[in-house]
């Protein structure tokens, strides 16, 4: 699980050019780590990539910190690493 | 009382160098920018070279974050911007802000981001269309980038008119400036169209050269080899203002911009009618408009893109509107094309630039490659040498496809 976490980490520290250290867990993308709508959309298209999953917009809508995403991908992921 | 416009800044990027100083010493050394292109696979492709732009890392220009979200003409667009800027020294504040506007344009926009989201698609379906797949391909988009990064909350516009578009950015951030719309304009153009469908495009219609064999010397406008026009990428941006403007906040002038002229052939898709009526308009419409008479003109950076009727039918025009002037040799004449290859959409800004750097150096820029000169043209090419001259006033021409042609005026500031 904490493989999920890293990964996710590491995803939004590359997409959003932020420091690691300000990713953490309840930190929302659009208001702490400077994404706009069209970021956090891309985000979430890097999330499928990585974990091999497909997230419904009325899904994706509600991934808005790190702990979400989290969350939903280790609850949804199949193959994910 | 009219208000007179001047050039304080400057910012150029082409295959022969990042910056408008590297630029005019390579074009003075008859450097030429052609080379095998880098950025793809040619194999199966009839044209195998083109005039890239060299050593160039975006991120030096804008972060990493936002060079994502950005075509290679954005990119370029921001550095020759960035140049301009800082040459002129022009501050963009809360206060002036409103008063100053972004003219950049491009005739293609990004088509290297148009066929990475097209196979994305084709390969993994629609989803995998990134959400920036649109503002960053799309051609105002040099211009939005500009004005945020920038503040500059005046006019913002982009033409899209073929080859020409960045003369008549030029003139028409001109115009803008004259008639009280602006006290400043940031304009331009940008193209970066060497990609797969960008030189298979071209090449299908016969237009490029395919000297596939000897790059260097496959730009030869006026001479009677040559084959076709060379595909280059790159920017050229002015910083234009209002003279008191200029004056008040002590900016170093380089050069006025005194008249602007268009004007249609309504004749042809791609093809310039014989007798070149529609070069000779533009050419007449601006220098009526800056109100000097064809024997003022000292240098044209003309057009002359390589091709075997366009570089004729130029020169044709040329001889038709200044005459003896011209045919006595006095009038000077290059394509800088043959160093640079043909910046498309963003053409008319680095040759804009190029003849502001031949009014403030007193010398006009050669033609390269000009070997054997075509029988049909019987000017003054400044073959593969620069002359020193005196030159006051300067013609800049554009011509594009869809027969839409723009000629601008650019008189010495002393």
């Amino acid at each position: 699980m904490a493989a999920v976490e890293e990964k996710v980490k590491q995803i939004i520290v590359e997409q959003l050019q932020v420091d690691e250290a300000e990713v953490t867990p309840g930190a929302s993308f659009q208001e702490d780590l400077g994404a706009d709508s069209l970021d956090v959309v891309e985000l979430v298209m890097q999330f499928e990539e990585a974990f091999d999953l497909e997230i419904p917009d009325e899904d994706a809508e509600k991934i808005k910190t790190v702990k979400d995403a989290i969350e939903y991908i280790e609850k949804n992921a199949k193959g994910g690493k | 009382m009219q208000r007179r416009v001047v050039v304080t800044g400057l910012g150029l990027v082409s295959a022969i160098g990042n910056t408008a100083p590297e630029v005019w010493k390579n074009l003075l050394a008859g450097r030429s920018g052609m080379a095998p292109i880098t950025g793809f696979d040619t194999t199966g492709f009839s044209v195998t070279f083109a005039a890239e732009v060299k050593n160039f890392d975006p991120l030096q220009f804008v972060d990493k974050k936002e060079a994502r979200k950005m075509a290679r003409f954005i990119h370029l667009a921001m550095a020759a911007t960035h140049e301009a800027m800082e040459s002129s020294g022009l501050k963009i504040t809360a206060e002036n802000g409103p008063r100053v506007g972004v003219h950049i344009g491009s005739g293609i926009g990004g088509f290297d981001i148009i066929e990475r989201e097209h196979s994305a698609m084709l390969a993994g379906g629609p989803r995998k269309i990134s959400p920036f797949f649109i503002p960053a391909a799309i051609i105002n988009l040099a211009a939005g980038q500009v004005s945020i990064r920038y503040g500059a909350k005046g006019p913002n516009e982009a033409t899209a008119t073929a080859c020409t578009t960045s003369a008549h950015s030029i003139g028409d951030a001109y115009r803008i400036i004259e008639r009280g719309d602006a006290d400043a304009m940031i304009a331009g153009g940008s193209e970066a169209a060497i990609t797969p469908m960008g030189i298979g495009g071209f090449a299908a219609m016969r237009a490029l050269s395919t000297r596939n064999d000897d790059p260097e010397h496959a730009c030869r406008p006026f001479d009677k080899d040559r084959d076709g026009f060379v595909v280059g990428e790159g920017a050229g941006i002015l910083i234009l203002e209002e003279l008191e403007h200029a004056k008040a906040r002590g900016a170093k002038i380089l050069a006025e911009i005194i008249g602007y002229g268009m004007s249609a052939d309504a004749y042809h898709m791609t093809g310039m009618p014989e007798d070149g009526d529609g070069c000779f308009r533009a050419m007449q419409n601006a220098l009526n408009s800056a109100k000097v008479t064809p024997q003022d003109v000292q240098y044209v950076n003309a057009h002359a893109t390589s091709t075997e009727l366009g570089d004729v039918t130029e020169s044709r025009a040329m001889q038709r509107l200044f005459g003896e002037h011209a045919t006595s040799h006095r009038l000077r004449i290059s394509s800088t094309k043959s160093m640079t290859g043909h910046l498309l959409g963003g053409a008319g800004g680095l040759e804009a630039g190029i003849t502001v750097m031949a009014l403030i150096h007193q010398i006009a820029p050669p033609t390269t490659n000009l070997e054997n000169i075509d029988p049909g043209c019987v000017l003054n090419y400044v073959p593969n040498t620069p002359q020193e001259a005196k030159i006051d006033v300067a013609l800049s021409n554009s011509f594009g496809f869809g027969g839409t042609n723009g000629s601008l005026v650019f008189r010495r500031w002393e």
